[in-house]
Protein backbone atom coordinates (compact mmCIF):
# COMPACT_ATOMS: atom_id res chain seq x y z
CA UNK A 1 0.00 0.00 0.00
CA UNK A 2 1.19 3.60 -1.06
CA UNK A 3 2.50 5.17 2.26
CA UNK A 4 0.28 8.09 2.25
CA UNK A 5 -2.25 6.11 2.63
CA UNK A 6 -1.31 5.58 5.96
CA UNK A 7 -0.14 8.58 7.04
CA UNK A 8 -1.46 9.92 10.42
CA UNK A 9 -4.06 12.65 8.76
CA UNK A 10 -5.15 9.82 6.85
CA UNK A 11 -5.65 7.34 9.81
CA UNK A 12 -7.42 9.97 11.70
CA UNK A 13 -10.23 10.78 8.57
CA UNK A 14 -10.80 6.87 8.48
CA UNK A 15 -11.13 5.96 11.96
CA UNK A 16 -12.41 9.19 13.07
CA UNK A 17 -14.43 11.03 10.12
CA UNK A 18 -17.34 9.16 10.05
CA UNK A 19 -18.00 9.61 13.63
CA UNK A 20 -17.34 13.12 13.76
CA UNK A 21 -19.87 13.90 10.58
CA UNK A 22 -22.61 11.87 12.30
CA UNK A 23 -21.71 13.44 15.96
CA UNK A 24 -21.71 17.31 14.14
CA UNK A 25 -24.57 16.67 12.41
CA UNK A 26 -27.22 14.99 15.13
CA UNK A 27 -25.62 16.45 18.36
CA UNK A 28 -23.06 19.78 17.81
CA UNK A 29 -25.16 21.11 15.44
CA UNK A 30 -28.42 21.14 17.11
CA UNK A 31 -27.11 21.78 20.53
CA UNK A 32 -25.29 24.79 19.08
CA UNK A 33 -28.40 26.13 17.25
CA UNK A 34 -31.14 25.89 19.94
CA UNK A 35 -28.34 27.40 21.86
CA UNK A 36 -28.73 30.10 19.49
CA UNK A 37 -32.79 30.24 18.88
CA UNK A 38 -33.55 30.24 22.52
CA UNK A 39 -32.44 33.67 22.31
CA UNK A 40 -34.85 34.31 19.57
CA UNK A 41 -38.71 34.70 18.87
CA UNK A 42 -38.22 31.78 15.58
CA UNK A 43 -41.59 30.43 14.82
CA UNK A 44 -40.64 27.52 13.34
CA UNK A 45 -41.62 28.70 10.14
CA UNK A 46 -40.93 32.48 9.61
CA UNK A 47 -37.71 33.15 7.96
CA UNK A 48 -37.38 36.41 9.96
CA UNK A 49 -35.80 35.37 12.94
CA UNK A 50 -35.62 38.44 15.37
CA UNK A 51 -33.19 38.59 18.71
CA UNK A 52 -34.67 39.07 21.90
CA UNK A 53 -31.85 38.07 23.89
CA UNK A 54 -33.42 36.83 27.58
CA UNK A 55 -37.06 37.51 26.99
CA UNK A 56 -37.56 33.77 26.32
CA UNK A 57 -36.02 32.84 29.74
CA UNK A 58 -37.65 35.66 31.66
CA UNK A 59 -41.14 34.74 30.27
CA UNK A 60 -40.76 31.15 31.01
CA UNK A 61 -39.33 32.17 34.51
CA UNK A 62 -42.06 34.63 35.50
CA UNK A 63 -45.09 34.05 33.28
CA UNK A 64 -45.32 30.53 32.51
CA UNK A 65 -47.31 28.82 35.22
CA UNK A 66 -47.73 25.61 33.24
CA UNK A 67 -43.82 25.34 32.79
CA UNK A 68 -43.57 25.67 36.44
CA UNK A 69 -46.45 23.08 36.81
CA UNK A 70 -44.87 20.20 34.59
CA UNK A 71 -41.82 21.06 36.60
CA UNK A 72 -43.44 20.62 39.62
CA UNK A 73 -44.86 17.33 38.50
CA UNK A 74 -41.96 15.94 36.94
CA UNK A 75 -39.40 16.41 40.17
CA UNK A 76 -42.63 14.67 42.35
CA UNK A 77 -43.01 11.70 40.45
CA UNK A 78 -39.18 11.38 39.69
CA UNK A 79 -39.13 11.01 43.95
CA UNK A 80 -41.98 8.83 43.65
CA UNK A 81 -41.02 6.97 41.09
CA UNK A 82 -36.83 6.51 42.26
CA UNK A 83 -37.69 5.55 45.52
CA UNK A 84 -40.14 2.86 45.02
CA UNK A 85 -38.59 1.71 41.96
CA UNK A 86 -35.30 1.27 43.62
CA UNK A 87 -36.53 -0.33 46.86
CA UNK A 88 -38.84 -2.61 44.94
CA UNK A 89 -36.00 -3.54 42.41
CA UNK A 90 -33.41 -4.16 45.13
CA UNK A 91 -35.96 -6.37 47.00
CA UNK A 92 -36.20 -8.64 44.15
CA UNK A 93 -32.88 -8.85 43.74
CA UNK A 94 -31.78 -9.61 47.63
CA UNK A 95 -34.69 -12.49 47.49
CA UNK A 96 -33.48 -13.69 44.35
CA UNK A 97 -29.94 -13.99 44.96
CA UNK A 98 -30.39 -16.89 47.48
CA UNK A 99 -30.90 -20.33 46.00
CA UNK A 100 -34.81 -20.27 45.08
CA UNK A 101 -35.71 -23.17 42.62
CA UNK A 102 -37.52 -20.91 40.07
CA UNK A 103 -35.31 -17.97 40.03
CA UNK A 104 -34.34 -18.13 36.71
CA UNK A 105 -37.60 -17.90 35.35
CA UNK A 106 -38.33 -14.81 37.99
CA UNK A 107 -35.81 -13.18 36.94
CA UNK A 108 -37.03 -13.17 33.35
CA UNK A 109 -40.86 -12.29 34.66
CA UNK A 110 -39.55 -8.91 36.12
CA UNK A 111 -37.98 -8.03 33.09
CA UNK A 112 -40.03 -8.56 31.01
CA UNK A 113 -42.04 -5.28 31.31
CA UNK A 114 -38.53 -3.23 30.34
CA UNK A 115 -38.24 -4.61 26.84
CA UNK A 116 -41.66 -3.10 25.51
CA UNK A 117 -41.51 1.00 24.76
CA UNK A 118 -42.82 3.21 26.82
CA UNK A 119 -46.26 4.19 24.46
CA UNK A 120 -46.76 0.55 24.10
CA UNK A 121 -46.58 0.37 28.08
CA UNK A 122 -48.80 3.38 28.71
CA UNK A 123 -51.85 2.29 25.98
CA UNK A 124 -51.55 -1.63 27.72
CA UNK A 125 -52.37 0.83 31.17
CA UNK A 126 -54.88 2.93 30.17
CA UNK A 127 -57.08 -0.80 29.22
CA UNK A 128 -55.69 -2.49 32.83
CA UNK A 129 -56.45 1.01 34.84
CA UNK A 130 -59.97 2.32 33.08
CA UNK A 131 -61.34 -1.63 32.40
CA UNK A 132 -59.69 -4.17 34.41
CA UNK A 133 -59.54 -2.55 37.76
CA UNK A 134 -63.05 -1.61 37.98
CA UNK A 135 -63.69 -5.04 36.85
CA UNK A 136 -61.50 -6.31 39.53
CA UNK A 137 -63.31 -3.62 41.54
CA UNK A 138 -66.99 -5.12 41.49
CA UNK A 139 -65.74 -8.65 41.51
CA UNK A 140 -63.72 -8.30 45.29
CA UNK A 141 -64.88 -4.95 46.35
CA UNK A 142 -61.55 -3.70 47.05
CA UNK A 143 -61.96 0.37 47.19
CA UNK A 144 -58.22 0.35 45.40
CA UNK A 145 -59.83 -1.11 42.32
CA UNK A 146 -62.40 1.17 42.33
CA UNK A 147 -61.04 4.56 41.92
CA UNK A 148 -61.52 6.54 39.08
CA UNK A 149 -58.32 5.69 37.67
CA UNK A 150 -56.33 8.77 35.11
CA UNK A 151 -59.36 11.24 35.72
CA UNK A 152 -58.37 12.63 38.99
CA UNK A 153 -55.07 13.79 39.88
CA UNK A 154 -53.94 11.98 42.41
CA UNK A 155 -55.07 8.98 40.42
CA UNK A 156 -53.35 9.66 37.19
CA UNK A 157 -50.29 10.41 39.46
CA UNK A 158 -50.10 7.07 41.21
CA UNK A 159 -51.47 5.42 37.54
CA UNK A 160 -47.59 6.88 36.05
CA UNK A 161 -46.19 5.98 38.99
CA UNK A 162 -47.42 2.33 39.24
CA UNK A 163 -46.85 2.15 35.51
CA UNK A 164 -43.00 3.40 35.78
CA UNK A 165 -42.21 0.87 38.70
CA UNK A 166 -43.59 -2.12 36.84
CA UNK A 167 -41.46 -1.11 33.75
CA UNK A 168 -38.25 -0.14 35.85
CA UNK A 169 -38.20 -2.24 38.63
CA UNK A 170 -37.00 -5.36 36.53
CA UNK A 171 -34.15 -3.37 34.60
CA UNK A 172 -32.98 -2.12 38.22
CA UNK A 173 -32.67 -5.73 39.49
CA UNK A 174 -30.50 -7.09 36.81
CA UNK A 175 -28.07 -4.00 37.84
CA UNK A 176 -28.52 -4.93 41.72
CA UNK A 177 -28.56 -9.06 41.07
CA UNK A 178 -25.05 -8.15 39.42
CA UNK A 179 -23.95 -6.17 42.50
CA UNK A 180 -24.90 -8.74 45.24
CA UNK A 181 -23.14 -11.64 43.40
CA UNK A 182 -19.70 -9.43 43.81
CA UNK A 183 -20.10 -9.58 47.45
CA UNK A 184 -18.10 -12.17 49.04
CA UNK A 185 -20.00 -15.10 51.13
CA UNK A 186 -17.61 -15.66 53.50
CA UNK A 187 -17.72 -12.08 54.49
CA UNK A 188 -21.65 -12.66 55.34
CA UNK A 189 -20.72 -16.21 56.92
CA UNK A 190 -18.30 -14.45 58.82
CA UNK A 191 -20.97 -11.93 60.11
CA UNK A 192 -24.04 -14.53 60.57
CA UNK A 193 -21.52 -16.42 62.66
CA UNK A 194 -20.64 -13.34 64.88
CA UNK A 195 -24.24 -13.51 65.61
CA UNK A 196 -25.55 -10.11 63.27
CA UNK A 197 -28.66 -10.32 62.25
CA UNK A 198 -29.92 -10.25 58.85
CA UNK A 199 -30.78 -6.90 59.13
CA UNK A 200 -27.76 -5.77 60.51
CA UNK A 201 -26.04 -7.68 57.96
CA UNK A 202 -28.31 -5.86 55.15
CA UNK A 203 -27.41 -2.32 56.12
CA UNK A 204 -23.65 -2.77 57.56
CA UNK A 205 -22.15 -5.14 54.70
CA UNK A 206 -24.12 -5.41 51.85
CA UNK A 207 -25.45 -2.14 51.26
CA UNK A 208 -21.79 -0.51 51.30
CA UNK A 209 -20.30 -3.04 48.96
CA UNK A 210 -23.33 -2.87 46.65
CA UNK A 211 -22.75 1.29 46.62
CA UNK A 212 -21.73 1.44 42.60
CA UNK A 213 -25.00 -0.35 41.70
CA UNK A 214 -26.66 2.18 43.54
CA UNK A 215 -25.05 4.49 42.02
CA UNK A 216 -25.98 3.49 38.36
CA UNK A 217 -29.74 1.88 39.59
CA UNK A 218 -30.30 5.63 41.16
CA UNK A 219 -28.23 7.33 37.70
CA UNK A 220 -30.41 5.64 35.35
CA UNK A 221 -33.53 6.01 37.29
CA UNK A 222 -33.55 9.96 37.48
CA UNK A 223 -32.61 10.12 33.87
CA UNK A 224 -35.21 8.04 32.96
CA UNK A 225 -38.09 9.58 34.88
CA UNK A 226 -37.14 12.92 34.40
CA UNK A 227 -36.98 12.65 30.81
CA UNK A 228 -40.38 10.90 30.31
CA UNK A 229 -42.38 11.71 27.80
CA UNK A 230 -43.82 8.20 26.25
CA UNK A 231 -45.80 7.11 29.08
CA UNK A 232 -47.57 10.50 30.23
CA UNK A 233 -48.27 11.16 26.02
CA UNK A 234 -50.09 7.45 25.66
CA UNK A 235 -51.23 6.98 29.09
CA UNK A 236 -52.97 10.12 30.31
CA UNK A 237 -51.98 12.69 27.51
CA UNK A 238 -51.17 15.09 30.48
CA UNK A 239 -54.53 15.06 31.54
CA UNK A 240 -56.14 15.30 33.90
CA UNK A 241 -55.82 19.47 33.18
CA UNK A 242 -51.98 19.07 32.45
CA UNK A 243 -51.71 18.05 35.86
CA UNK A 244 -49.47 15.12 34.37
CA UNK A 245 -47.51 16.78 31.91
CA UNK A 246 -43.94 16.24 31.94
CA UNK A 247 -41.12 18.77 31.52
CA UNK A 248 -40.17 16.66 28.22
CA UNK A 249 -44.03 16.82 27.00
CA UNK A 250 -44.27 20.83 27.80
CA UNK A 251 -41.34 21.28 25.39
CA UNK A 252 -42.73 19.51 22.55
CA UNK A 253 -45.93 21.08 22.67
CA UNK A 254 -44.66 24.76 23.29
CA UNK A 255 -42.87 24.14 20.01
CA UNK A 256 -44.64 21.69 17.85
CA UNK A 257 -47.90 22.62 18.34
CA UNK A 258 -47.97 26.13 19.78
CA UNK A 259 -44.81 26.73 16.86
CA UNK A 260 -42.72 28.77 19.35
CA UNK A 261 -39.61 27.12 18.56
CA UNK A 262 -37.76 29.81 20.81
CA UNK A 263 -39.90 29.35 23.80
CA UNK A 264 -39.47 25.64 23.35
CA UNK A 265 -35.50 25.57 23.21
CA UNK A 266 -34.96 27.78 25.87
CA UNK A 267 -37.19 25.45 27.91
CA UNK A 268 -34.86 22.39 26.75
CA UNK A 269 -32.13 24.66 27.45
CA UNK A 270 -32.98 25.35 31.41
CA UNK A 271 -34.50 21.36 31.43
CA UNK A 272 -30.61 20.55 30.32
CA UNK A 273 -29.15 22.41 33.23
CA UNK A 274 -31.59 20.87 35.47
CA UNK A 275 -31.24 17.40 34.35
CA UNK A 276 -27.02 17.74 34.37
CA UNK A 277 -26.73 19.34 37.79
CA UNK A 278 -29.46 16.64 39.31
CA UNK A 279 -27.32 13.98 38.14
CA UNK A 280 -23.74 15.25 38.59
CA UNK A 281 -25.05 15.73 42.13
CA UNK A 282 -26.93 12.21 42.54
CA UNK A 283 -23.44 10.61 41.13
CA UNK A 284 -21.08 12.79 43.78
CA UNK A 285 -23.40 11.89 46.79
CA UNK A 286 -23.33 8.36 46.43
CA UNK A 287 -19.92 7.75 44.87
CA UNK A 288 -18.60 9.44 48.00
CA UNK A 289 -20.13 6.12 49.72
CA UNK A 290 -18.89 3.90 48.22
CA UNK A 291 -16.07 1.62 49.68
CA UNK A 292 -13.33 -0.22 47.95
CA UNK A 293 -13.35 -3.62 48.88
CA UNK B 1 -20.81 -23.58 52.32
CA UNK B 2 -23.55 -22.63 49.16
CA UNK B 3 -25.15 -25.14 49.81
CA UNK B 4 -27.98 -24.81 52.63
CA UNK B 5 -30.85 -26.55 53.08
CA UNK B 6 -33.92 -25.03 51.58
CA UNK B 7 -35.26 -24.31 54.54
CA UNK B 8 -39.18 -23.14 55.20
CA UNK B 9 -37.77 -19.44 55.40
CA UNK B 10 -36.61 -19.73 51.98
CA UNK B 11 -39.90 -21.59 50.46
CA UNK B 12 -42.08 -18.28 52.34
CA UNK B 13 -39.46 -15.70 50.88
CA UNK B 14 -39.83 -18.20 47.24
CA UNK B 15 -43.51 -18.35 47.32
CA UNK B 16 -43.64 -14.34 48.44
CA UNK B 17 -41.48 -13.30 44.90
CA UNK B 18 -43.81 -15.55 42.61
CA UNK B 19 -47.38 -13.79 43.85
CA UNK B 20 -45.71 -10.16 43.21
CA UNK B 21 -44.26 -11.98 39.93
CA UNK B 22 -48.26 -13.09 39.45
CA UNK B 23 -48.89 -9.46 40.08
CA UNK B 24 -46.51 -8.83 37.01
CA UNK B 25 -47.51 -10.70 34.84
CA UNK B 26 -51.05 -9.68 35.19
CA UNK B 27 -50.86 -6.67 32.76
CA UNK B 28 -50.56 -8.96 30.37
CA UNK B 29 -52.74 -11.56 31.08
CA UNK B 30 -55.51 -8.93 30.74
CA UNK B 31 -54.43 -7.76 27.42
CA UNK B 32 -54.43 -11.25 25.82
CA UNK B 33 -57.66 -12.38 27.42
CA UNK B 34 -59.27 -9.54 26.29
CA UNK B 35 -57.83 -9.49 22.58
CA UNK B 36 -59.93 -12.23 22.04
CA UNK B 37 -63.24 -11.35 22.92
CA UNK B 38 -65.94 -8.97 21.08
CA UNK B 39 -66.44 -6.02 22.04
CA UNK B 40 -69.87 -6.78 23.66
CA UNK B 41 -68.08 -9.86 25.62
CA UNK B 42 -65.06 -7.65 26.47
CA UNK B 43 -67.14 -5.22 28.46
CA UNK B 44 -69.74 -7.44 30.15
CA UNK B 45 -66.98 -10.30 31.20
CA UNK B 46 -62.78 -8.39 31.53
CA UNK B 47 -61.67 -10.86 33.55
CA UNK B 48 -62.57 -14.44 32.35
CA UNK B 49 -60.96 -16.17 29.70
CA UNK B 50 -62.31 -15.99 26.12
CA UNK B 51 -65.14 -18.19 25.17
CA UNK B 52 -63.39 -19.21 21.70
CA UNK B 53 -60.19 -18.14 19.92
CA UNK B 54 -61.58 -15.32 17.79
CA UNK B 55 -58.95 -14.33 15.25
CA UNK B 56 -61.52 -11.70 13.88
CA UNK B 57 -59.86 -8.61 15.78
CA UNK B 58 -56.39 -9.30 14.46
CA UNK B 59 -57.20 -9.68 11.49
CA UNK B 60 -58.90 -5.88 11.48
CA UNK B 61 -55.94 -5.04 13.58
CA UNK B 62 -53.56 -6.34 11.12
CA UNK B 63 -54.82 -4.06 8.21
CA UNK B 64 -55.56 -1.06 10.32
CA UNK B 65 -51.65 -1.18 11.73
CA UNK B 66 -50.72 -2.28 7.84
CA UNK B 67 -48.65 -4.93 9.93
CA UNK B 68 -46.47 -5.77 7.77
CA UNK B 69 -45.48 -2.33 6.04
CA UNK B 70 -44.62 -1.19 9.78
CA UNK B 71 -42.78 -4.29 10.98
CA UNK B 72 -40.52 -4.27 8.40
CA UNK B 73 -40.00 -0.63 9.00
CA UNK B 74 -39.24 -1.16 12.44
CA UNK B 75 -36.84 -3.54 11.41
CA UNK B 76 -34.96 -1.40 8.76
CA UNK B 77 -34.36 1.14 10.96
CA UNK B 78 -32.84 -0.61 13.74
CA UNK B 79 -30.83 -3.37 11.66
CA UNK B 80 -28.81 -0.55 9.87
CA UNK B 81 -28.24 2.07 12.53
CA UNK B 82 -26.93 -1.07 14.57
CA UNK B 83 -24.93 -1.51 11.69
CA UNK B 84 -23.88 1.84 11.09
CA UNK B 85 -23.66 2.50 14.82
CA UNK B 86 -21.09 -0.64 15.40
CA UNK B 87 -18.99 0.44 12.31
CA UNK B 88 -18.86 3.99 12.93
CA UNK B 89 -17.87 3.68 17.00
CA UNK B 90 -16.03 1.11 16.74
CA UNK B 91 -13.53 3.21 14.07
CA UNK B 92 -13.55 6.09 16.10
CA UNK B 93 -13.04 4.44 19.95
CA UNK B 94 -10.10 2.32 18.19
CA UNK B 95 -8.44 5.74 16.97
CA UNK B 96 -9.12 7.50 20.18
CA UNK B 97 -7.28 5.29 22.67
CA UNK B 98 -4.51 4.23 20.36
CA UNK B 99 -3.50 7.45 19.14
CA UNK B 100 -4.09 9.71 22.49
CA UNK B 101 -3.42 13.10 20.57
CA UNK B 102 -3.94 16.65 22.51
CA UNK B 103 -7.11 16.78 20.37
CA UNK B 104 -8.10 13.21 20.59
CA UNK B 105 -8.15 13.21 24.14
CA UNK B 106 -10.66 16.27 23.99
CA UNK B 107 -12.33 15.01 21.68
CA UNK B 108 -13.31 12.06 23.85
CA UNK B 109 -14.14 14.07 26.49
CA UNK B 110 -16.81 15.92 24.13
CA UNK B 111 -18.17 12.47 23.64
CA UNK B 112 -18.81 11.36 27.29
CA UNK B 113 -20.02 14.78 27.89
CA UNK B 114 -22.73 14.69 25.06
CA UNK B 115 -23.83 11.75 26.73
CA UNK B 116 -26.06 13.89 29.62
CA UNK B 117 -27.58 16.06 26.85
CA UNK B 118 -31.10 15.02 26.97
CA UNK B 119 -32.99 14.18 23.38
CA UNK B 120 -35.36 17.10 24.15
CA UNK B 121 -32.63 19.50 24.25
CA UNK B 122 -31.35 19.03 20.49
CA UNK B 123 -34.99 17.69 19.06
CA UNK B 124 -36.36 20.97 18.06
CA UNK B 125 -33.13 22.07 15.82
CA UNK B 126 -32.61 18.84 14.70
CA UNK B 127 -35.82 18.81 12.84
CA UNK B 128 -34.52 22.24 11.48
CA UNK B 129 -31.32 20.60 10.47
CA UNK B 130 -33.29 17.25 8.54
CA UNK B 131 -34.69 19.81 6.82
CA UNK B 132 -32.22 21.58 5.71
CA UNK B 133 -30.24 18.33 4.46
CA UNK B 134 -33.30 16.91 3.60
CA UNK B 135 -33.17 13.42 5.73
CA UNK B 136 -37.05 14.20 7.47
CA UNK B 137 -39.41 11.19 5.98
CA UNK B 138 -36.44 8.92 4.57
CA UNK B 139 -35.68 5.73 6.06
CA UNK B 140 -31.92 6.52 5.43
CA UNK B 141 -32.21 9.87 7.47
CA UNK B 142 -33.49 8.66 10.65
CA UNK B 143 -30.81 5.63 10.37
CA UNK B 144 -28.27 8.39 10.01
CA UNK B 145 -29.81 10.73 13.44
CA UNK B 146 -30.12 7.21 15.70
CA UNK B 147 -26.24 6.45 14.79
CA UNK B 148 -25.38 10.07 15.57
CA UNK B 149 -27.55 10.02 18.85
CA UNK B 150 -26.23 6.43 19.69
CA UNK B 151 -22.62 6.87 18.62
CA UNK B 152 -21.32 8.89 22.34
CA UNK B 153 -22.87 5.82 24.49
CA UNK B 154 -20.93 3.37 21.61
CA UNK B 155 -17.70 4.70 21.72
CA UNK B 156 -17.37 5.20 25.53
CA UNK B 157 -18.12 1.12 25.36
CA UNK B 158 -15.84 0.35 23.09
CA UNK B 159 -13.71 2.35 24.33
CA UNK B 160 -13.81 0.85 27.75
CA UNK B 161 -13.46 -2.69 26.23
CA UNK B 162 -10.53 -2.11 24.07
CA UNK B 163 -8.35 -1.16 27.28
CA UNK B 164 -8.37 -5.19 27.57
CA UNK B 165 -6.75 -5.68 24.25
CA UNK B 166 -3.04 -6.65 24.51
CA UNK B 167 -1.42 -4.00 22.39
CA UNK B 168 1.53 -6.87 21.43
CA UNK B 169 -0.73 -8.49 18.49
CA UNK B 170 -1.15 -5.33 16.80
CA UNK B 171 2.53 -4.40 16.99
CA UNK B 172 3.09 -7.93 15.40
CA UNK B 173 0.82 -7.67 12.86
CA UNK B 174 2.36 -4.13 11.93
CA UNK B 175 5.86 -5.99 11.42
CA UNK B 176 4.48 -8.61 9.85
CA UNK B 177 3.42 -5.56 7.09
CA UNK B 178 -0.65 -5.71 7.66
CA UNK B 179 -1.77 -1.88 7.95
CA UNK B 180 -2.92 -0.17 10.02
CA UNK B 181 -6.69 -0.49 8.44
CA UNK B 182 -5.98 -4.63 8.15
CA UNK B 183 -4.85 -4.74 12.03
CA UNK B 184 -8.21 -2.68 12.63
CA UNK B 185 -10.79 -5.10 10.48
CA UNK B 186 -8.64 -8.64 10.96
CA UNK B 187 -7.58 -8.44 14.06
CA UNK B 188 -9.38 -5.83 16.45
CA UNK B 189 -13.14 -5.81 15.36
CA UNK B 190 -13.10 -9.79 15.69
CA UNK B 191 -11.90 -9.45 19.14
CA UNK B 192 -15.05 -6.91 19.97
CA UNK B 193 -17.31 -9.68 19.39
CA UNK B 194 -18.76 -9.59 22.66
CA UNK B 195 -18.91 -6.02 23.57
CA UNK B 196 -20.41 -5.44 19.73
CA UNK B 197 -23.16 -8.31 21.04
CA UNK B 198 -23.79 -5.88 24.09
CA UNK B 199 -24.19 -2.76 21.71
CA UNK B 200 -26.62 -3.98 19.77
CA UNK B 201 -28.71 -5.41 22.54
CA UNK B 202 -28.60 -2.30 24.10
CA UNK B 203 -28.76 0.38 20.94
CA UNK B 204 -31.85 -2.32 19.82
CA UNK B 205 -34.23 -2.61 22.92
CA UNK B 206 -33.48 2.10 23.24
CA UNK B 207 -34.12 2.24 18.76
CA UNK B 208 -36.98 -0.10 18.55
CA UNK B 209 -39.51 1.18 21.21
CA UNK B 210 -38.67 5.24 20.36
CA UNK B 211 -41.43 6.94 19.55
CA UNK B 212 -40.66 10.26 19.62
CA UNK B 213 -37.65 10.77 17.49
CA UNK B 214 -39.89 9.06 14.61
CA UNK B 215 -42.59 10.75 15.08
CA UNK B 216 -40.72 14.07 14.48
CA UNK B 217 -39.08 12.82 10.88
CA UNK B 218 -40.81 10.53 10.01
CA UNK B 219 -44.34 11.69 8.71
CA UNK B 220 -45.33 9.90 5.77
CA UNK B 221 -48.08 6.93 6.60
CA UNK B 222 -45.41 4.85 4.28
CA UNK B 223 -42.83 5.36 6.85
CA UNK B 224 -44.62 4.43 9.71
CA UNK B 225 -42.72 2.67 12.93
CA UNK B 226 -45.00 0.14 14.86
CA UNK B 227 -44.75 2.55 17.59
CA UNK B 228 -46.56 4.95 15.11
CA UNK B 229 -48.70 3.47 13.61
CA UNK B 230 -50.15 2.22 17.22
CA UNK B 231 -50.17 5.58 18.14
CA UNK B 232 -52.24 6.56 15.10
CA UNK B 233 -54.59 3.33 15.77
CA UNK B 234 -55.27 4.92 18.74
CA UNK B 235 -55.90 8.09 17.74
CA UNK B 236 -58.38 6.85 15.42
CA UNK B 237 -60.00 4.18 17.39
CA UNK B 238 -59.94 5.56 21.09
CA UNK B 239 -62.90 3.26 22.76
CA UNK B 240 -62.45 0.42 20.56
CA UNK B 241 -60.63 -1.81 22.96
CA UNK B 242 -60.95 -5.37 21.02
CA UNK B 243 -59.47 -3.89 18.15
CA UNK B 244 -56.64 -1.83 20.20
CA UNK B 245 -55.88 -4.74 22.35
CA UNK B 246 -55.38 -7.11 19.30
CA UNK B 247 -53.07 -4.55 18.03
CA UNK B 248 -51.26 -3.95 21.40
CA UNK B 249 -50.37 -7.93 21.51
CA UNK B 250 -49.21 -7.53 17.72
CA UNK B 251 -46.87 -4.26 18.77
CA UNK B 252 -45.29 -6.45 21.71
CA UNK B 253 -44.66 -9.49 20.12
CA UNK B 254 -41.73 -8.96 17.92
CA UNK B 255 -39.38 -7.40 20.54
CA UNK B 256 -41.04 -10.14 23.32
CA UNK B 257 -39.65 -12.58 21.65
CA UNK B 258 -36.48 -11.05 20.41
CA UNK B 259 -35.72 -10.66 24.25
CA UNK B 260 -37.19 -14.24 25.22
CA UNK B 261 -34.58 -15.76 22.52
CA UNK B 262 -31.71 -13.40 23.71
CA UNK B 263 -32.75 -12.80 27.36
CA UNK B 264 -28.93 -14.40 28.44
CA UNK B 265 -27.53 -12.28 26.34
CA UNK B 266 -29.63 -9.30 27.08
CA UNK B 267 -29.26 -9.15 30.78
CA UNK B 268 -25.50 -9.91 30.55
CA UNK B 269 -25.70 -6.55 28.25
CA UNK B 270 -27.35 -4.92 30.67
CA UNK B 271 -25.25 -5.44 33.39
CA UNK B 272 -21.92 -4.70 30.89
CA UNK B 273 -23.46 -1.23 29.91
CA UNK B 274 -24.27 -1.14 33.18
CA UNK B 275 -21.09 -1.50 34.98
CA UNK B 276 -18.89 0.32 32.42
CA UNK B 277 -21.72 3.16 32.55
Amino acid sequence: MRRWLTSQPIQQTVFLGPALLVYAVVMVVPFLLGLYYSFTNWNGVSSHIGWVQLQNYKTILTDDPDFGRSFWFTARFTVAVVAISNALGFAIAYLLSKPMKTRNVLRTVFFMPNVLGGLLLGFIWRFILTQSFPAIGQATGIGFFKLAWLSTEATAFWGLVIVSVWQGAGYLMVIYIAGLTNVPSDMLEAAAIDGATGWQILRTIILPLIMPAVTVCLFLSISWTFKSFDLNFSLTQGGPFKSSQSVAMNIYYEAFKNNRYGLGTAKAFIFFVVVTVITMVQVSITKKREVEM
Amino acid sequence: MNAKPYGWKLLASEIAVVLVAALFLAPFYFVVANSFKSFAELLADTSGLPKSLDWHNYARAWDVLKFPRALRNSIVITAFSDICMVVVSSLAAYRLLRYPSRTNRILFSLFIASMVVPFQTIMIPLVKVGNWLHFLNSLPGIIFCYTGLGASFTIFLYHGFMKSIPQEIEESALIDGCTPYGIFWRIVFPLLKSMTVTVVVLQSLWMWNDFLLPLLVLQKPQLQTIQLATNSLFGQYMQQWDLALAALVMGIAPILAFFLALQRHIIQGITAGAVKG
